[in-house]
This record gives C-alpha cells, structure tokens and sequence, in this order.
C-alpha cells in the first residue's frame, strides 16, 4: 500500500472538506431554520457553478475573485424561491415540501441543460495550475485557496449567526418561531433570509468548486446527496456538525478513490448514507431526532 | 371475587432528569369507571402512553385481564381489548367520520361491509350520524371529541382509556359528553379517565386515583378523595373543587 | 349498472377499438400512457395509498428488466416466466428497503433520501458489472417471438400495456375498498392515530411496499422486451423515478383513476415537448414543463387533477348544501 497516495488521499479530502463543509452549512442553515429539506441543493450549486463559468468565459473574471457575485445571485435565487413557494406551503405535510424541493431541482437542472448543454465544463483559472509541495505530497494551490476561502465563509456565518442582530433573529426563528413573532421578529423576512443565505452558500461553493473539477447539470442530484450525507452524519440543523460532517465526508470519499475503483466512489457515498440513515438520522451533533 | 381488570404496580418511567412517573399502582375492576385526576404535569398522560403501549415502562408491570401487556406495541393491546383516546385528537381529517370510525370497526370485522355496518351503528351511537359523510377535518371541537370516542369504541374494548375528552367543551357539550361516557359504561366497557373538568370526572367517576409529580397521592371515592388534604394543596389554584358535605 | 360503471366500460372498449384507426406513432403514444400509468398505479400503493414517498422505484424497474433479461439470453428462460422471477426479486428488495426503513423509524424525507441510495446503488453497481453489460448495457435481440416476450406489430404491445394498466387499476380499486386500502388511507393520514386503533402500520406499510415493488418489477419486464435495450442510468436513473411518481402526484395519489389521469395529460405532453423541442439543446424542456408542473400541484391542487375535477364537477352539477353553522 503505498502511503503516499493514502497522504495525498487524505490531504486531497480535507482540502475538498473545505467545499462540503460550506455545502453542508448551506442546506443545515434551510432546515435548522424552517425545517424544509432543500431537494435543489446540489442543482442550486450546479448554477453556481455556471455563473463562475460564465463570469470567466465572458468577462474575464477568475472564480476565486468573483464568487461573491455568484453568492449574491443564488441569494436572490433562494431568497425568491421561499419568498414565492416555499412559504406558501410552511404549514403543509412534509410530502408537499419535498415534492415542491423536488420541482424546483427538476426546473433547475434542466434549465442549466437547457441553457448550457450536457456536456461538462470547467473554468480554466491561474492558480490551479500552479502546485506547492508538502513533503512527499503536492497541492495545487487552487485547491489550497479553495479551502481557505470556504473556511473563512463558514466562519463569517458563524460569527454572523452567534453575534449580530440579524444573526440571533434567525436563530431565535428557528428555535421558536412563535416566541420569534413574540419579539417582534419578521418570521417570513428571517426565513427568506435564511434560505437566501443557505443558496448563497452554496452558490459560493459551486464557484470556487468550478475550477478544480469538471461540472455538468447533471451533477446536481449527486452533490445534493453529498449535502444530504454530510448534514445527517453531522446533525440536521447543527452548524457544528455539518462543518464537521463536511470534513469527515469528504475524506471518506477521498479515501474510498484511493483503495476503490474511482466510478465506486459514488458508491461508498451512497452506502455511507444508508448507514447513516440507519443508525442515526439525528447525526452526531443533531438536536432533533427523525 | 374476579381478578382485577387492570393491574398497575411500581410504574415508573423517567425521561432524562425527569422523573414522570415513579412507582405507580393501582387496580381497576370489571366494569368499573376510575377517574386519574391530578394537576398539570403529573404524568397522567405518560401513564396512558405506558399502558396502551406508546411507551415502554422503565420499571413496573401492567397486567390486562390477567396478562402482562408491557412492552407491546400498541396496536397489540389494543387488539387485547385495551383502547385509548388522545388529548390532543387525532382525526384522520381528509377521510369522512365514518371512514374514521370503520378504521376502527375492521379490528375486529375485516370483512370490510360489516365493519361499515358496525362503524355506522358506533356513529349512531355517539350522535355523528347527521355527520357520517362530513370530512373529519371539518368537524367542531365537540364533534372531534365525540369521533375520537367512537374511533375507540368501534375497535370493541373491554378498557377504554379517555384523555381529557371534556377538555373543550361547553356546558351542554360536556353535558352530552358525561351522558354518553356514562351510558357506554353502562354497556359494559370499563374506563379509566383523565379528565381536569372536576364536576364531570366526580359525577362519572366510581372511584379516583389522584397522581402528582408522577406518585399516588390519594385514591377512594370522589367524596372522600376532593377533601383530603394532600389532593387539595396539589390542586391549589384548579378551579373546581367538591364542596364538603354537611 | 351505475353511471360511472357504464362509462368505465365505454372508454374500455373504445380504448381497445382504438388501434383500429390509429397511426403507428400515435399507438406508441398510448403505450407509453398505459405503460406508465401501470408504474405509476404501482408506486400510488406505496405512495399515494401510504403515503410513504418513494423516489427510487426505478431500482424496481431496473431489477424486473435485468433480470428477465438475463434469464432469458443466458438460461433461455421465456420472459412470461421471467417477469415474474423478476417481479420476485423486486419484491424481496422493496421489503429490504420497507423493512430497514420502517423498522429504524424513517418517514418522510428520511425514508424518500433511503430509496434515492438503494436506487442509485442499483445503477452504479449496473454500470460496473460486466456480466450484465456494464455501462453500454444490455442489447435484447428482436425476434418478434410471442414466446419470448416479443411481438413483430406494435399493437400487440398497445394491449399488452392495456391490460397491465386495467389490471393494476382493477386490483387498486379493489384493495381500496377492502380493509388494506382503508387501513393504509388512515396510515397515510396519522400513523399513531392508527397503532392506537390496533393497525399494525409496520405491516401494511411493508405490504404496500412488497406490492407496489412486485408490480413495478413486472413492469421491468415489459420496459426490456418493449425498447430492447436496458441502459442503467436509464432503467435505474432518477429521471424514470420521477417520471413514474409524477403522474400519481398530477393524477391524483391516493385515488385509483388518479395515475391514469396523471398519465393521459403528462405522456401527450412529454411527446409534444420531445417532437417539437426534440433538437439536443432542448432535450431538457419536457423535464422542465415537470418540475413546474409538481410546483403548481403541489401549490394549488395539493390534491391533484382528480380530486379536484370531482369537486369542481361536483359543485357544478347540484348547488351543495350549506355547511351545519359552527359555533
């Protein structure tokens, strides 16, 4: 067994852990607060992945300096996609809302293939092909950069949800939502928030994404298992666990590619899924169970 | 002397740091009408879920008709003959009150015509049948309360447990509501009831149990338990109590 | 006879005279209704009766085929009879799923997420096996031999997938009536609710599923012996799950006409879209015209096409009566 594709296995997972941690916060974030399961969480990404795409092809702009503008579009995108649908159904049985989720992750998909063909993209940007060396293992720095980024996001949210105004109304929203209307909290505006902030986060993951692996439409339902995956081992609406979650995931993945045919890899995550809805769909971190 | 319908004894169950409910005993007979009274919070409710299976006891043994049931799954004690009411009721709200009651009624008749015909007869019963076909959805509090009653009734039970099925209602409602829990008693079928609404519980009731914080604190006859000291300081601030005899 | 009996029986025999005065093309148009109003009566079991959403019933397509495929090119087993092992296994895997996931207390999303992975497990370990064809498939032969599953004129298919949706309808309808449907209409509503009236929902959940699966295994069959080719991401893909769950949904779930309703406005549209929109760019419009199409139900006819037909027809017909004044 050679170690040093095990390191780099490992090295390779947490550097990607980075990218799923932010996914997972995303979609953690829209069921912490309003309890819906957001089905459009991977197409969300897809999208913006296409945007990043589309901001390098046509104006030039490399992923790593534009994606606070594909953050900014995906919160309009979730922002309007509760505002209009979501929040005509918050009192409907669950079916509605995964049936909902569901039609939008079907317009979502087929408009990106509609709009830009099956075929798989990728962004082209400097700093991918540029490679730094740690020991026996390399990391292009694309990669490296990719991590920082979504760690420093995941820990703006953070410190946005923990201490500003904004932050603890959406909190207290998703605590109680009556003791929120109480206080005078806006619940629907909180909820449009929180939603938008959940797609900007995945939209910002999609862009930073974009330049290190090759995307097409119909990746969508695979990274929205991957989220899926990651926020129930870490905990259904526990920020904490899906960072955690995140990381874990991702290295299992990464070392399932290692010692497993690559096309196994969706396998391992899928199985990995089963187990965990099994064992624990409350997740390490989750403070409501199933 | 016949054994007791119903045999409680060191109930207990614990949720986290909360004891809800701590040894627990007590009896019922055949055909007997025992009232569980107790101020909010004392864990009556977790003794229903103990008993007809909702939950399982962390200590203690019930026996039914002679047989332990604890640990079983709801749906087999109330196959034994064990059937129970929720607080909060639980219509099935798209199908129609006789749908409602039939799920009932197939218990005991899989033959899906006679369970019509016996759920029809359990409807008449309680006073629904101008209601039949109405969604249940779309029923009054009162008639959600007398449909839950009927639900429970058409599985046949030899117990039938009510929770707070006056909770609610108004005068005349409750009115009808004792009148028709007495007359089902009068049928035959033994209950154990939880209910807040004192003048109710004393007039329907043979004997009481009175449970705070998750412990018997006092049982006998209504008159006897209203003026015992402990029931009255538990019940500080309830609104209805007995008034002492002359 | 009543009404609605005498009508039923109209549009089944006008269904059955119909190919006498069709084109080819529009013939396969209405095997792809039949066929998949059959799916997708199979999945109203479990999914509409039950209310347990499934969105994995490919995995049940996927297994029907494969197996009545390979049983018949390796074994020279006749697909008459391989339907039916194929409908087996199918089962045995939808009590699997049934099993784990209502025993371990899944519902809802959890339970949806549990039969995406068995599906999408199905697929990758198609795509990766060799001996059934791996990622290129399986090619099925044509002979046009009835023996084997086969026929040389497209109408033979159109009521072969007309008896399969009368039947499956039939046998819905049935079970309706009796004390399964009733019990899984009341599961559906409140599962607890139920237990307390002595239902053993783990049970009839499982049925359903048992059910639904074996159905829809069968239907496999059909699939490879109709479009002779067994592609994994077609046959075990998300796309067909949908396509199979959607028209219930439209339909109505839960009702016995509903899939087939579901499937006579959603096959046409599917077609049209693919026709005139079919140039590469556009292969994903019809898809699209779903998803808005689950939105819209879901937000105004929660119900579906069904139900709301029959209100809309009722309050037309009579004036209804004022509801009892509530206190």
């Amino acid at each position: 067994m050679d170690l040093t594709l095990v390191g780099q296995g490992l090295l390779s997972g947490v550097l990607f852990g980075g990218v799923y941690s932010l996914m997972a916060v995303g979609l953690t974030l829209i069921f912490g607060v309003m309890r819906v399961v957001n089905f459009a969480h991977g197409d969300m990404m897809v999208w913006g992945m296409y945007l990043a795409w589309m901001l390098a092809t046509r104006a030039g702009i490399d992923p790593y300096v534009g994606f606070p503008v594909c953050a900014a579009v995906l919160f309009t995108l979730g922002w309007a996609v509760q505002r209009g649908l979501v929040h005509r159904i918050v009192d409907a049985p669950h079916e509605m809302q995964i049936l909902l989720m569901l039609g939008v992750a079907l317009v979502l998909e087929n408009a990106a293939l509609v709009a830009f063909g099956p075929d798989p993209q990728r962004v082209r940007s400097p700093l991918t092909a540029s490679t730094l060396w740690l020991g026996p293992l390399f990391v292009d720095v694309g990669r490296l950069v990719t991590f920082g980024v979504a760690l420093a996001l995941t820990g703006a949210l953070w410190v946005f949800l923990g201490h500003t105004d904004l932050g603890r109304r959406i909190r207290a929203a998703s605590d109680n939502p009556y003791g929120a209307l109480v206080i005078g909290t806006d619940v629907g505006r909180v909820y449009a928030i929180a939603f938008g902030i959940g797609a900007a986060c995945v939209g910002a993951a999609g862009a930073l994404v974009s330049p290190i692996l090759p995307f097409q439409p119909a990746g969508g339902l695979s990274l929205s298992v991957a989220s899926f995956n990651i926020v129930i081992i870490g905990g259904m609406g526990s920020l904490l666990g899906a960072f955690v979650g995140g990381l874990l995931v991702s290295v299992a993945e990464s070392l399932g590619a290692v010692f497993l045919a690559p096309s196994m890899k969706e396998l391992v995550s899928f199985s990995l899924l089963i187990v965990i809805l099994l064992l624990r769909p409350a997740g390490l971190f989750g403070r409501r169970a199933a | 002397m016949s054994p007791p319908l119903l045999e409680v004894s060191g109930l207990a169950k614990r949720f986290g740091g909360l004891q809800a409910v701590a040894g627990l005993s007590f009896a019922m007979a055949d055909g007997e009408m025992l009232g569980l009274i107790g101020p909010n919070g004392a864990g009556k409710t977790t003794v229903f879920n103990l008993l007809s299976g909702f939950l399982t006891p962390d200590a203690g043994t019930v026996r039914f008709r002679g047989e332990s049931v604890a640990g079983l799954k709801p749906h087999a004690i109330c196959r034994r003959g064990l059937a129970r009411t929720f607080q909060i009721v639980r219509p099935f709200p798209h199908l129609s009150v006789l749908a409602n009651v039939r799920v009932g009624a197939l218990g005991r008749h899989p033959d899906a015509r006679e369970a019509d015909a016996r759920a029809r007869a359990v409807v008449a019963r309680v006073g629904l049948d101008g209601k039949r076909d109405a969604p249940a959805g779309s029923l009054t509090l009162a008639d959600r309360k007398r449909l839950e009653l009927a639900r429970a009734l058409a599985t046949e039970p030899t117990l039938l447990l009510l929770d707070e099925v006056m909770a609610g209602l108004s005068g005349p409602e409750t009115a009808d509501m004792v009148r028709l829990v007495s007359g089902i008693n009068a049928d035959g079928v033994s209950v154990l009831l939880i209910e807040h609404n004192m003048r109710a519980v004393m007039t329907l009731s043979h004997r009481l149990v009175v449970v705070s914080f998750g412990e018997k604190i006092a049982e006998g006859p209504p008159a006897r338990v209203a003026n015992d000291p402990r029931v009255i300081e538990a019940y500080l601030g309830e609104d209805y109590v007995h008034p002492a005899p002359a | 006879m009543t009404v609605p009996r005498v009508a039923a029986l109209v549009v089944v025999l006008a269904l059955a005279a119909l190919p006498a005065v069709l084109s080819s093309y529009a013939v396969t148009v209405f095997i792809f209704i039949f066929f998949y109003a059959y799916l997708g009566q199979a999945w109203n079991l479990v999914g509409g009766y039950a209310g347990q959403l499934s969105a994995g019933h490919a995995a049940f397509v996927g297994l029907g085929a494969y197996t009545a495929a390979m049983l018949s090119m390796t074994l020279g087993l006749t697909p008459w009879v391989g339907m039916f092992v194929g409908g087996a296994l199918a089962a045995a895997l939808g009590a699997l799923i049934a099993y784990l996931g209502f025993r371990f207390g899944l519902r809802g999303f959890y339970f949806v997420l549990l039969t995406v992975a068995f599906a999408e497990i199905g697929r990758i370990v198609a795509l990766n096996t060799d001996a059934v064809g791996g990622a290129l498939g399986l090619y099925i032969t044509f002979t046009g031999n009835p023996r084997q599953f086969q026929f040389q004129d497209n109408r033979a298919y159109y009521y072969v997938a007309l008896v399969m949706m009368l039947a499956a309808t039939a046998l819905v309808a049935a079970l309706e009536r009796r004390r399964f449907g009733e019990y899984l209409k009341a599961i559906r509503e409140d599962e607890n609710a139920c237990e307390a009236l002595g239902v053993d929902t783990f049970r009839y959940k499982l049925l359903a599923m048992v059910l639904s699966s074996f159905l829809t295994g069968v239907g496999g069959t059909f699939y490879a012996y109709y479009l002779f080719s067994l592609q994994p991401n077609a046959v075990f893909g998300i796309p067909l799950s949908v396509e199979i769950m959607i028209r219930p949904i439209v339909g109505g779930a839960g009702t016995a006409l509903g899939p087939v309703l579901g499937s006579f406005i959603l096959s046409p549209l599917g077609e049209l879209s693919r026709v005139y929109l079919s140039q590469g760019a556009w292969s994903g419009l019809h898809l699209i015209v779903y998803g808005v199409l689950l939105i819209v139900v879901v937000l105004f006819f929660p119900q579906g096409a069904y139900p709301t037909l029959l209100k809309l027809g009722g309050s037309m017909s009579r004036s209804s009566p004022k509801p009892p004044h509530r206190i």
